[in-house]
């Protein structure tokens, strides 16, 4: 018998996102780890694992994407910093540089892809390759697209009066596909040899 | 369950084989996904907001999209009926290679389709359990501490955070399943490599807590009934509400015992043996408050109690079979035979459901503020609590005597007790009968209900029968007790006699 009733203290309503978010998170890091998890199987099973006529992964670019990556966690900091001294136009700042970022990341990992010489179908190592990138890499999309939302937000007046819980959730999230991706980055490119 | 029971009567083909496997896999599906776990969700979406003193849950709109994805992806699941091939024939866990297997070609075919509504139901349970967690985590009532929360929030708790942790595993297996399927990788496909057995770890992880997500709020609601319709406390309220969390920890560490035939390795199957026994302590701990909250106590004999009791009389049945199945020779022999079909039977149907039947009887007068018959809910429950003993105790000896799981032909010797398991699964059709007429017409034209029909302790039972919108909106009460006072004279909120008072003019 609660069903309609959305339009009540949204001061209240903001408090919990973050709560919310966190909580989501906890359950988003449980199907990396499946999935985490179901490459290492495969992998150590695996009799001969690298498709025919594959000899390794390159890992200059995807290296330097890594670099990219959390250097952007770092900019994301220093924006939040920025917000928490009421200096808007730094915070837009950082962000941007943030958003920046992030699209050089997928740019790069979208120049690796159409270099490469197997494809989704390419036996388990194929499969698990590009899930793993590709679902990654849709996160870091719906980062980069979240940090729009927030960029635009940003330029309503008055939408900061306890309010930023939308920045801290972005940038939790942000820091969490950062640490996803060093996950990966040791899995995929460091560990070759099997 | 009715077609269920239409097709165990016959000794040979009613329906021929494929439509058979058609129907026992969405069978399963559709019982678990479209009737359990939208019941369940609607009862928490009524009960946490009124038991914790919230006006709504924390993200109505949220709310309102996981709502909306039932219909959706009931519609898929039920369409696939439709679709050349039939629907998904490969049981309801859908295990690779057989499920991998599309023999007509189409791009859209009956496991495509489960696949996908499968991952649409595990995106709508866990916007629903953020909801939920969030909800009881930070909008409780002044003074309301984690232990005076009433046992059904404890346990909605637990089982929203297995729900949590469990769901994104299957929704991941689902995803890569369905790559095999229509892409053409190889992640389960044992000529490309894949390894099906991971699939079964997935599919496992989740989907044995999922048990646990059906019946720990059933253990909140027995914990709530027995101990308002005995008129005693609850026995050892902290040890019932720790226990939830400690059959969260263990539910998660037990899967592997669905498939000790797989191949698994020696010492897991004994470590998962281990863990599988360990958790009937928790579930012990929990059955024996409940035994010393009825003893001595002033009961009840009405429909929600009936129901209760008799969900625990075979929740106790189902538990000693449990113990059976959990040691690995046990579970070797009788493995995909009737006996694990009736031990699951008991849990779902037995337990599960007749105490959801006991939740409906015991808050229907608060939220529809009209009381039920008495007459016709306990024609109801003698009709349910018979019919379900005799549908799934005779499958406990037919597993025993070797009868497999999912065939609709079968050996004469198993006749009797399959003729047996029939009538009852019938009765238990006729028993939906009395039920729905109870529903529908005591909701209309029943006699109003009082505040407080059952002189139950909750804060739901201080808001007016039907509560309105918002509950209490600003005036929240001040939680000052335990929850389950009955007998000692404490008031549970601060100023309690105007709450009672106020709701009384208003209704």
């Amino acid at each position: 018998m609660e069903s309609t009733g959305t339009h009540h203290n949204q001061g209240m309503h903001a408090n919990h996102n973050l709560t919310g978010f966190i909580i989501f998170l906890c359950s988003e890091s449980v199907i990396f780890l499946a999935f985490f998890s179901g490459y290492a199987l495969l992998k150590l099973n695996a009799l001969d694992w690298l498709p025919h006529g594959v000899e390794g992964l390159e890992w200059q670019t995807p290296l330097i994407n890594t670099f990219v990556l959390v250097s952007s966690s770092g900019t994301i900091y220093l924006a939040e910093r920025q917000m928490a001294r009421h200096n808007v136009w730094g915070f837009r700042g950082w962000w941007l540089a943030t958003m920046a970022l992030g699209g050089y990341f997928l740019w790069g990992q979208a120049v690796e892809w159409s270099g490469l010489k197997f494809g989704f179908t390419s036996g388990t190592f194929g499969g698990t390759f590009y899930l793993l990138t590709g679902f990654h890499g849709l996160h870091v999309l719906t980062g980069v697209l979240l940090m729009a939302l927030m960029l635009g937000k940003s330029f309503i007046p008055n939408n900061y009066k306890g309010g930023e819980q939308g920045i801290q959730a972005t940038s939790l999230f942000w820091h969490f596909v950062d640490v996803i991706w060093i996950i990966l980055f040791v899995l995929i490119y460091v560990w070759q040899r099997s | 369950m009715i077609m269920r029971g239409e097709l165990i009567t016959p000794e040979n083909d009613l329906v021929d084989r494929t439509v058979y496997n058609g129907l026992y896999t969405m069978h399963g599906t559709i019982m678990l996904f479209m009737f359990i776990f939208p019941v369940l969700n609607g009862l928490n979406n009524l009960l946490i907001p009124t038991m914790i003193g919230a006006p709504d849950m924390a993200f109505p709109r949220l709310n309102a999209v996981a709502f909306w994805l039932v219909p959706i992806f009931g519609v898929i699941l039920i369409s696939s009926f439709l679709l050349p091939g039939g629907p998904a024939n490969s049981g309801w866990w859908s295990y690779p290679p057989v499920s991998t297997q599309n023999p007509l070609g189409n791009l859209v075919s009956g496991e495509g389709m489960w696949l996908t509504a499968v991952a649409l139901s595990g995106v709508s349970s866990i916007m629903g359990a953020v909801n939920f967690v969030t909800t009881i985590i930070r909008m409780r009532a002044p003074g309301m501490t984690f232990f005076r929360m009433p046992i059904f929030i404890w346990t909605a708790w637990a089982a929203q955070s297995l729900q949590l942790i469990g769901l994104p595993a299957l929704t991941g297996g689902a995803i890569m399943l369905l790559f095999d399927l229509v892409v053409g990788t190889s992640f389960f496909q044992p000529d490309g490599g894949g390894d099906p057995v991971l699939y079964q770890h997935f599919f496992w992880f989740y989907s044995h807590p999922a048990v646990y997500v059906i019946i720990l709020p059933v253990f909140g609601i027995f914990s709530e009934l027995f101990s308002a319709h005995s008129r005693k406390p609850l026995f050892g309220y902290a040890f019932v509400a720790l226990a939830s969390f400690a059959i969260v920890f263990l539910g998660l560490i037990v899967w592997v015992h669905h498939f000790f035939p797989s191949g698994v390795p020696e010492w897991m199957r004994n470590l998962f043996m281990v863990t599988t026994m360990l958790i009937s302590v928790p579930t012990g701990v929990k059955v024996f408050a409940w035994l010393a909250t009825i003893w001595g106590g002033k009961l009840r004999l009405n429909t929600p109690m009936l129901f209760s009791l008799g969900g625990l009389f075979n929740f106790v049945f189902a538990g000693v079979t449990g113990i059976m199945l959990a040691t690995v020779p046990i579970d070797i022999h009788v493995n995909n035979t009737y006996f694990v079909v009736g031990h699951f039977h008991y849990v779902i149907y037995g337990a599960a459901v007749m105490g959801i039947y006991a939740a409906i009887y015991h808050w229907f007068p608060k939220f529809t503020g009209r009381m039920y018959y008495e007459g016709l809910g306990k024609l109801h429950f003698f009709l349910t609590f018979i019919g379900t003993n005799l549908n799934f105790f005779p499958m406990h000896p037919l597993g025993l005597m070797g009868m497999p799981r999912r065939v609709s032909s079968y050996d004469p010797e198993f006749t009797f007790w399959n003729v047996v398991a029939s009538l009852g699964s019938f009765l238990l059709g006729v028993s939906i009968i009395p039920f729905l007429i109870n529903m529908i017409s005591s909701w209309v034209r029943g006699p109003q209900a009082p505040q407080n029909p059952w002189n139950a302790i909750g804060l739901e039972w201080l808001l007016p029968s039907p509560p309105p919108a918002e509950n209490f909106e600003e005036n929240v009460p001040t939680v000052i007790s335990g929850p389950y006072g009955y007998g000692t004279g404490k008031p549970l909120v601060e100023n309690q006699s105007a709450y009672e008072n106020q709701s009384l003019l208003e209704a």
